[in-house]
């Protein structure tokens, strides 16, 4: 079969202007997307043909967790169960002050007259696997448009945020983990309340605290919770521990690094939290809060290439 | 040259079938898209195959295929679309013109021929990446073509198996 037309007659067009063709194609689609994100209706497309292999290869870890399952002796599960009973104990104990607390909240906001929160909708999605790209901190959740997720949804486990939902396909989404260089999420320290933005710091799979100035009130060990003056994520959902600061009198900032509340990079189930519905019930509350340091927040971010480096 | 000089790899070979080409295309995408722990440090099977055939087959698989896959990869991965495009055709490019060339030599001294190509298409694909404004991720990102390479040998004694049966055991196997 290979070898009985002659070869100089159908090759088509020679390989380099074949080359020319295809870079230049991938170059208008590399143009397109980073700098107008027109290609949208494409990648959609092609993530729905896609989309069986993906499924496809997640079936190896689920066949072994299946496996491991079986092995697993009982033993282990008796002590697992107990371990989960205490801690059921526990978490019910925290649900039900946190019922009475949440109460008593709703019935003094409606003495304020602020707007009443509304109750948060979730849906669990598990993650299919991560982005294959050593760029960025990416991964894929098995819930899409058809599920009712948004991007810019907020993404939690059960200890606290993990990302944020970047891209809808129609079956999967996109979630940019925290620890992504390109992610910011707005947060507040919980011992005094200061508040800041927590930037992803890439390859170390921390958070680093940027444009703190280096007296900033704030220790080792301290909790950073989400503060929710952006409106996308809601406020007080653990995100952070300080793990690290540096004070440099050379700096006008300190240099302080956080360890992820979330097992931003292992766990394996994960809550998409419906963000939309509530950006309108903020600005009365944070519209102050936000007018008083604007510099503080706007201007470091435009300048972060600079400042980063 | 003497015949008795050829390599092995040079036997005479059943003409390929496309479903053999597809099939290990399938299974490239398919291992590329587990879920590996350490992404950086995986090799990309997919520029791998893409690699083999054509130095194979260049005249079935070629540039076309390439970006057609690296598009694949692109949306797969959820990375800049026409990262991988490009480099798989700069990739298949590079091995269409050297394939006549790698035939040639024994199995590793094919592999450090690929160790190279694939050294480029990842160094294509990060040029892209730096462009677009990314973080450079650190040297490991070319651990994982020199592992592909290592894999070569490997990949092209199980790619070339369908083309090595002989012809007349398909007649006669079918009892």
């Amino acid at each position: 079969m290979d070898h009985t037309p002659p070869p100089f007659f159908n090759r088509g067009p020679a390989p380099l202007v074949r080359l020319a063709f295809f870079a230049s194609l991938s170059f208008a689609l590399l143009v397109l997307d980073a700098r107008f994100r027109y290609t949208e209706g494409l990648r959609s497309v092609l993530a729905l043909a896609v989309y069986p292999l993906q499924t496809l290869a997640t079936l190896p870890a689920a066949l072994g967790e299946r496996v491991s399952g079986f092995l697993v002796s009982q033993a282990q599960l008796r002590d697992e169960n107990t371990e989960l009973r205490s801690k059921l104990l526990g978490a019910s104990q925290a649900a039900q002050r946190f019922e009475a607390a949440q109460a008593e909240t709703a019935q003094l906001r409606r003495l304020m007259g602020a707007a009443e929160r509304l109750p948060l909708k979730s849906a669990p999605a598990e993650i299919l696997y991560n982005g294959r790209d050593p760029y960025s901190r990416k991964v894929v959740i098995d819930k899409g448009s058809q599920n009712g997720i948004g991007a810019g949804a907020p993404v939690v486990d059960e200890n606290g945020v993990v990302g944020q939902v970047t891209r809808v396909h129609a079956l999967s989404a996109e979630v940019t983990l925290l620890t992504d260089k390109e992610q910011a999420i707005p947060v507040q320290v919980v011992r005094n309340g200061l508040r800041a933005i927590a930037f992803g710091a890439g390859a170390s799979g921390m958070l680093e605290l940027r444009f703190m100035a280096a007296n900033a009130e704030i220790q080792n060990g301290d909790k950073l919770v989400t503060s929710g003056i952006d409106g996308t994520y809601p406020p007080g959902l653990p995100v952070a521990t300080v793990a690290r600061i540096e004070r440099d009198a050379a700096y006008a900032f300190a240099r302080i690094e956080c360890r992820p509340a979330a097992g931003v990079e292992s766990g394996k189930y994960v809550l998409v939290l419906a963000s939309d519905a509530r950006r309108s019930a903020y600005p009365e509350e944070a519209a102050p809060e936000g007018e008083k340091r604007p510099g503080k927040y706007r201007k470091p971010r435009r300048k972060d290439p600079d400042a980063a480096r | 040259m003497q015949l008795g000089s050829l390599p092995s790899a040079q036997a005479i070979l059943l003409p390929v079938r496309a479903g053999t080409i597809l099939g290990s295309f399938a299974v490239a995408l398919l291992l590329d898209f587990l879920p590996w722990r350490n992404v950086a440090l995986v090799p990309d099977f997919v520029a791998l195959v893409l690699a083999f055939w054509c130095v194979r087959q260049p005249r079935l698989v070629g540039l076309g295929a390439g970006w057609l896959l690296g598009l694949l990869i692109d949306v797969g991965n959820g990375v800049l679309l026409g990262q991988h495009a490009l480099a798989y055709s700069l990739l298949a490019f590079a091995a269409i013109t050297l394939s006549r060339r790698i035939l040639w030599f024994p199995l590793w001294g094919q592999a450090l021929h690929v160790a190279a190509l694939l050294l480029f298409a990842q160094g294509v694909a990060a040029l892209v990446r730096l462009a677009a404004g990314a973080e450079f991720p650190g040297w490991p990102i070319v651990v994982g073509p020199l592992i592909g390479a290592a894999l070569w040998p490997m990949v092209s004694l199980v790619l070339l198996l369908p083309q090595r049966m002989p012809a007349d055991v398909d007649e006669t196997g079918t009892i």
